[in-house]
């Protein structure tokens, strides 16, 4: 009487979330329209029943620590290695061990114990205005605090993780000192106060606002196949520069995927792992969002072909996670908003 | 035959500062009671108390025998079957005349509903505006509605707070005399709260003074005039002077208007200083009387003139004077002393 | 009332009264009064703590940045709209210029506007890449830089997107309160010579300045628990930096802090309000009234008079609106229409639901410190109604603990005793949404409860008594009538405002539930302003309908239409 009683209440509440093999129950970072198409295609070729919640990574990973033992999560997509490494530190995440995984995804873009996975890569680049600026004059990120770029320089707002990460990986590489030397230089080359996304950025060099812009590769890629003919025409006005070629490499960043400690459908929930990085879901990734895919027997968009391959920093993704509230610390101390 | 209303050293306190105390009186079912005193003297919160919205402190409340309020207990006021009319009418603003007469009479037929509503609104003379919402209506006709409205369900006792003090002068005693032959033709048992006497001896059946919270005296209006309780009782309800006097004897007091004697005993040990009450219709002009005195002021009274009149010995008194009798001020008219009973107070 | 009267005798009539409640019934509105306070109390709770040294750190170098720019937000949105406010509310009911009857309802629709809609949508206009500087640039043949135009991603461009959308609360309050004031009052200080602008500058402003002030108490409450605006132009104020402290710095106690400190500065608002309406009483002195009488506006005053309340219309809502449905017919093939309907409606459902229940708790709050006013009922109230300062992922989190505390305690219990699982019974359902939105939204029901309440007489609830009624059938037969109006206010507000909510709702919701301003969001942060615009365009749609209704309530409003006899 009880058990059918707390059942049929739990069923009710929780919408539906029982322990039942074939389903996986997400709390993803990545928005909706960028997941549900491809995790659509799963539930339909295998039957399992996927539920989804999307929100800020950091949001999320707040409610599943509240939630404890007794959360329905049983997967975490993030967009970026940070925050899968803060659920690990907490201690919300479970080692996986699946020859599929291990054999497919190339060991710097997986944890060493097992506890994330890394689907797709990004890189933060320069975007540079094709008429103003040579590749030739460009070269590494450090050389973005030369007074050579005074009010040159746009960048979005030291909130956002993605300019974290690529601060921690510096200070990982170079030390904090270095680093904050080469952020104080970086923020007086500032064309304007950060504000807005990478987009932004981008549609600022078009305008000649700024001659340089760091973003991540899909947003160019994403305006390149806008809707919008002027943001279009903005995009094309302007180039992909990766930097750090000669040295550490261009700084990458993965969405990843982590299975839970207190999952409930945990092999499901690894299947569905193992299919995001099957050559189909990489296929479908690179194309939809422009990323690169993390396997690399699969090609990348033509569109990110088209720029050309780089060399990526070997950074062990750790580092970026490690050295992220350091990094917000420096930020504020150079001034960057 | 027990009272309708029986109150037993009542005590009421508000926010921690008593308001009334001791207060003892009884009230016959059918009789119309006043609580009457100057503003500020805690009439309205003893009618809150009888209501029920206030708690005894100490003392009791009965109606017809059955205990309502002590110093533990308080019947809600939804139980004990009081109506009430208050000083701003509080009409609800939403519902009709008739509504708002209507709306204490629940758990009847639609038909006797409807009955009781007319019968009322016929003997308030509002059947003209049973379906007229009250902020059409003047001051006077939101009265007769609020009244309607508290008689409706046929309460044990009806309660009014100043009910006549928003109405124009003029209208105010008329009102309040349709009022009380509404009432006895009813046969309602009812306490009204003024500060106005005229009102309250058109009115009630029974007055009784406040003063500060205690009740001075609980009787007859003819009783509170002719025989107060009290000087302050004496001074409040209608005019008068008081007069310097020795006793002679068990019945007669020296004044400076002469001896003064009623048909009654006094109680006052000869020689004894006392204070004698005098009324303006105790003083009589006649033009025979060797006793003179001068016309210092007067006052039109319609029928009859108030003249303050001066004594040779400089003490001052009032006479009803008909006004077909008219002196001028200065003059010196011939005045006597006529008393049923003489009202005394020690020195 | 008499000074010949004692003190009664200690414990005859004991002072606990007036602090604590005596009636069993208060004692359960008591208790919802605390489980709704939670969230805040969770947040004042981390003062104690220790953060570890972060502290030091936000001193040397944004905390700084945080209070000016929060100062200066507030200033800013403040001083903007008390003149978009107060000035077309005076106009549009007291005087008669062309447009004056479709303006008094067409200025209280910025209110269905979301702040993070308008932002995107004037920064999607204005930005350096947008169609208004490209046309300058080609026009006038300029490159970047060679122009000035003010930049939209700025504080300023905070204040004015805030501005431009929270106005409707103060125009809406003080319109009721000019509606309200009694003809009399003007007339006599006509008589008296002051000219009708000079009526009302020393007349009408002062007897409706508690209903200005509480419109913009609303309107700074809302200001400081902004985070997508500013977020979305860059702009550090607390609320950026409580987000920033807490998840890039990682410390979640210097973060609640930080969230202590804002609530801090609403508690002086509140206080500040408090006090100035303490000193003095509003009541109409008369209650007389007759139609007003509108001055008629001739020669150049009714265009200036058309122009002054045109432009909020114009700024706040028609811009950005056709801004949308361009957007929006340029992407309509991508929308996904299924989806599209479920979240049209999950949104409706609940904005609903939030509305109901808010009304009826707001009801019984509202009523029982009438009836009954105990410090305790009413402190509690007070702490009740920071909640709508608090940024809503805060109040989100704020609600987390709690709820997942209580499901895992059940839990553990349930299993311990019985051998069950009961799993988390309340977090992660729409329970905890609504329960969220009711920390937020909860607080402007009852303002305006209050307020609607205020306004019966006490002598009504005696009355209704003194015929037998119990409290809960005179709330239910005089009061309710009575202050209809005031309830479809308090409703449709919380309506309203549970439509523009996302980040309470993005965290706590179930799985696979969308609303419309959880898509809205989606897409924008993926920097799809155009893509985004046709479900903004629907949450503004869907707010437009209850804005309306809620302007002709409050038209309705005048003593003498309905009510006060």
């Amino acid at each position: 009487m009880f058990k059918k009683l707390s059942l049929s209440l739990s069923l009710l509440l929780a919408c539906g979330v029982s322990a039942q093999a074939d389903e996986v129950n997400i709390y993803s970072a990545r928005e909706e329209n960028l997941i549900k198409p491809i995790l659509d295609l799963y539930a339909e070729r295998t039957g399992t029943t996927i539920n989804l919640v999307t929100g800020g990574a950091d949001e999320l990973t707040q409610r599943l620590e509240l939630e404890g033992a007794n959360t329905p999560a049983d997967l975490l997509l993030t967009v970026d290695v940070g925050r899968l490494y803060r659920a690990k530190e907490a201690g919300l995440l479970q080692s996986v061990e699946s020859e599929v995984l291990s054999s497919v995804i190339p060991a710097k873009y997986r944890d060493s114990e097992g506890e994330w996975f890394g689907i797709s890569l990004r890189s933060r680049v320069v975007i540079y205005d094709k008429q103003a600026v040579q590749a030739s004059d460009l070269s590494t990120y450090a050389d973005l605090a030369d007074p050579k770029w005074a009010g040159k320089i746009c960048v979005r707002s030291s909130s956002n993780i993605y300019n974290q990460s690529l601060v921690a990986s510096m200070i990982s590489h170079n030390g904090v000192e270095t680093t904050e030397a080469w952020a104080d230089g970086f923020v007086a080359n500032f064309g304007r106060p950060p504000q807005g996304g990478d987009r932004d950025q981008i549609a600022a060099v078009a305008v000649g606002q700024c001659q340089l812009a760091i973003s991540n590769t899909y947003y160019l890629a994403g305006m390149l196949q806008s809707a919008d003919a002027d943001e279009r025409a903005a995009a094309e006005s302007v180039a992909v520069f990766f930097p750090d070629q000669n040295g550490n490499g261009a700084h990458v960043n993965v969405s990843g995927a982590a299975v839970t400690k207190a999952a409930k459908n945990r092999d499901a929930a690894v299947k569905l792992i193992e299919f995001l990085v099957s050559e189909e879901a990489q296929a479908w990734y690179a194309e939809t969002n422009n990323e690169y895919p993390v396997r690399a027997d699969v090609p990348p968009s033509e569109l990110l072909q088209s720029w050309g391959s780089f060399k990526a920093d070997d950074i062990a993704l750790d580092e970026l996670g490690i050295h992220n509230a350091e990094a917000v610390r420096l930020m504020d101390r150079a001034g960057w908003q | 035959m027990t009272p309708l209303l029986e109150l037993h050293q009542l005590s009421v306190a508000l926010e921690r500062t008593v308001i009334v105390r001791h207060i003892s009186l009884q009230l016959e079912q059918g009789r119309i009671g006043c609580l009457l005193g100057p503003s500020g003297c805690g009439k309205t919160t003893l009618l809150r108390a009888i209501a029920g919205f206030e708690r005894a402190l100490d003392g009791e409340i009965r109606m017809g025998g059955e205990m309502v309020s002590d110093a533990r207990h308080c019947l809600p006021v939804e139980q004990r079957q009081v109506g009430m009319v208050f000083q701003d009418y509080a009409l609800f603003p939403h519902l009709s005349v008739r509504d708002n007469i209507g709306f204490g009479l629940r758990g009847m037929s639609a038909a006797a509903r409807t009955a009781r509503i007319e019968e009322l609104a016929g003997m308030l003379k509002i059947a003209d505006y049973l379906d007229v919402y009250p902020h059409r209506l003047s001051g006077g006709q939101q009265q007769r509605v609020a009244v309607a409205r508290a008689m409706a369900p046929k309460p044990r006792l009806l309660l009014l707070d100043e009910p006549f003090a928003s109405l124009d002068v003029e209208l105010r005693e008329q009102i309040a005399r349709e009022i009380r032959q509404v009432l006895k033709q009813d046969g309602i048992t009812a306490i009204l709260v003024s500060h106005n006497q005229y009102e309250a001896f058109a009115m009630a059946d029974e007055v009784g003074v406040m003063r500060a919270g205690e009740l001075l005296q609980w009787s007859t209006p003819f009783e509170l005039y002719h025989q107060p309780a009290c000087e302050y009782v004496a001074d409040f309800v209608g005019e008068g002077v008081f007069l310097e006097g020795r006793v002679l004897d068990d019945m007669r007091v020296q004044t400076t208007l002469g001896v003064l004697g009623g048909t009654e005993l006094h109680g006052f040990a000869v020689d004894a200083q006392v204070r004698v009450l005098i009324r303006p219709d105790d003083v009589i002009h006649d033009d025979d009387s060797q006793k003179t005195a001068r016309v210092l002021d007067k006052a039109f009274r319609g029928s009859q003139y108030l003249y303050t009149l001066e004594m040779p010995d400089g003490t001052h008194v009032l006479s009803l004077v008909p006004s077909h009798h008219r002196h001028a001020q200065g003059e010196m008219i011939g005045i006597h002393v006529e008393m049923d009973h003489l009202v005394a107070f020690p020195h | 009332m008499d000074t010949h009267t004692n003190k009664a005798p200690k414990g005859a009539l004991s002072s606990l009264q007036r602090w604590l409640p005596t009636h069993p019934g208060t004692w359960v509105i008591l208790g919802l009064c605390l489980l709704l306070s939670v969230p805040v109390l969770t947040v004042f709770s981390s003062i104690t703590s220790s953060s570890d040294g972060v502290w030091g750190h936000l001193y040397e170098t944004v905390l700084g940045d945080y209070v000016l720019h929060s100062l200066s937000l507030m200033l800013g949105v403040g001083l903007i709209v008390l003149v978009l406010g107060i000035g077309p509310a005076w106009l549009v009911t007291m005087t008669h210029f062309p447009g004056s009857r479709m303006l008094e309802w067409a200025l209280v629709l910025p209110l269905a506007m979301p702040a993070y809609i308008i932002a995107y949508t004037y920064t999607g206009l204005l930005d350096v890449g947008g169609p208004v500087q490209s046309w300058i640039r080609e026009t006038f043949e300029l490159r970047f830089g060679q122009y000035w135009f003010p930049p939209i991603r700025s504080l300023g461009g905070a204040i004015t997107m805030l501005a431009l959308v929270l106005y409707p609360y103060v125009y809406l309050l003080s319109r009721t309160a000019f509606i309200e004031q009694s003809v009399c009052v003007l007339e006599v200080s006509r008589t008296l010579g002051a000219t009708p602008l000079q009526a009302f500058r020393r007349v009408a402003i002062p007897l409706a300045r508690p209903a200005i002030i509480a419109g913009l108490s609303l309107v700074l409450m809302e200001t400081l628990a902004d985070y997508g605006t500013v977020q979305y132009f860059g702009v550090s104020v607390f609320t950026t930096g409580v987000f920033r402290t807490w998840f890039g710095l990682g410390s979640s106690t210097a973060a609640a802090q930080l969230s202590a400190v804002l609530l801090l500065f609403i508690l002086v608002l509140v206080l500040a309000e408090h006090w100035s309406r303490q000193k003095a009483r509003y009541h109409h002195t008369s209650s007389k009234y007759t139609r007003l009488p509108r001055i008629p506006l001739q020669g150049w005053k009714k265009w200036a008079a058309l122009a002054y309340c045109v432009t909020p219309v114009l700024f706040g809502f028609l811009i950005p609106f056709l801004q949308l449905l361009k957007w929006s017919t340029e992407t309509w093939h991508l929308l996904d229409r299924d989806g599209f309907l479920g979240m049209f409606a999950n949104s409706l459902k609940l904005a609903s639901i939030t509305a109901l229940i808010a009304l009826v708790l707001g009801l019984f709050i509202s009523y029982t410190k009438r009836l009954r006013p105990s410090l305790a009922l009413r402190g509690m109230v007070r702490v009740l109604g920071l909640g709508y300062a608090i940024p809503g992922t805060v109040v989100a989190i704020g609600v987390l603990i709690p709820f997942t505390w209580f499901d895992n305690s059940l839990d553990a219990w349930m299993r311990e005793t019985f051998g069950i699982a009961t799993g988390l019974l309340l977090s992660g359902t729409l329970v905890a949404v609504v329960f969220a939105y009711l920390v937020r939204f909860l607080p402007v029901a009852l303002n305006t409860l209050d307020a609607g309440l205020g306004k019966i007489k006490p002598t009504m609830d005696d009355a209704g008594r003194s015929m037998g009624l119990t409290p809960l059938q005179i709330l239910r037969r005089v009061h309710v009538p009575v202050m209809r109006g005031s309830l479809l206010t308090a409703s449709l507000l919380v309506f309203v405002d549970v439509l523009k909510e996302l980040p309470a709702t993005l965290i706590l919701r179930p799985f696979n539930f969308n609303t419309l301003a959880i898509r809205t969001y989606e897409l924008a942060n993926q920097e799809r302003l155009a893509e985004a615009s046709s479900t903004a365009l629907m949450i503004v749609l869907a707010g437009i309908i209850p804005v309306i209704i809620l302007n002709q309530t409050i038209s309705r409003s005048r003593p003498g239409h309905d009510s006060t006899p």
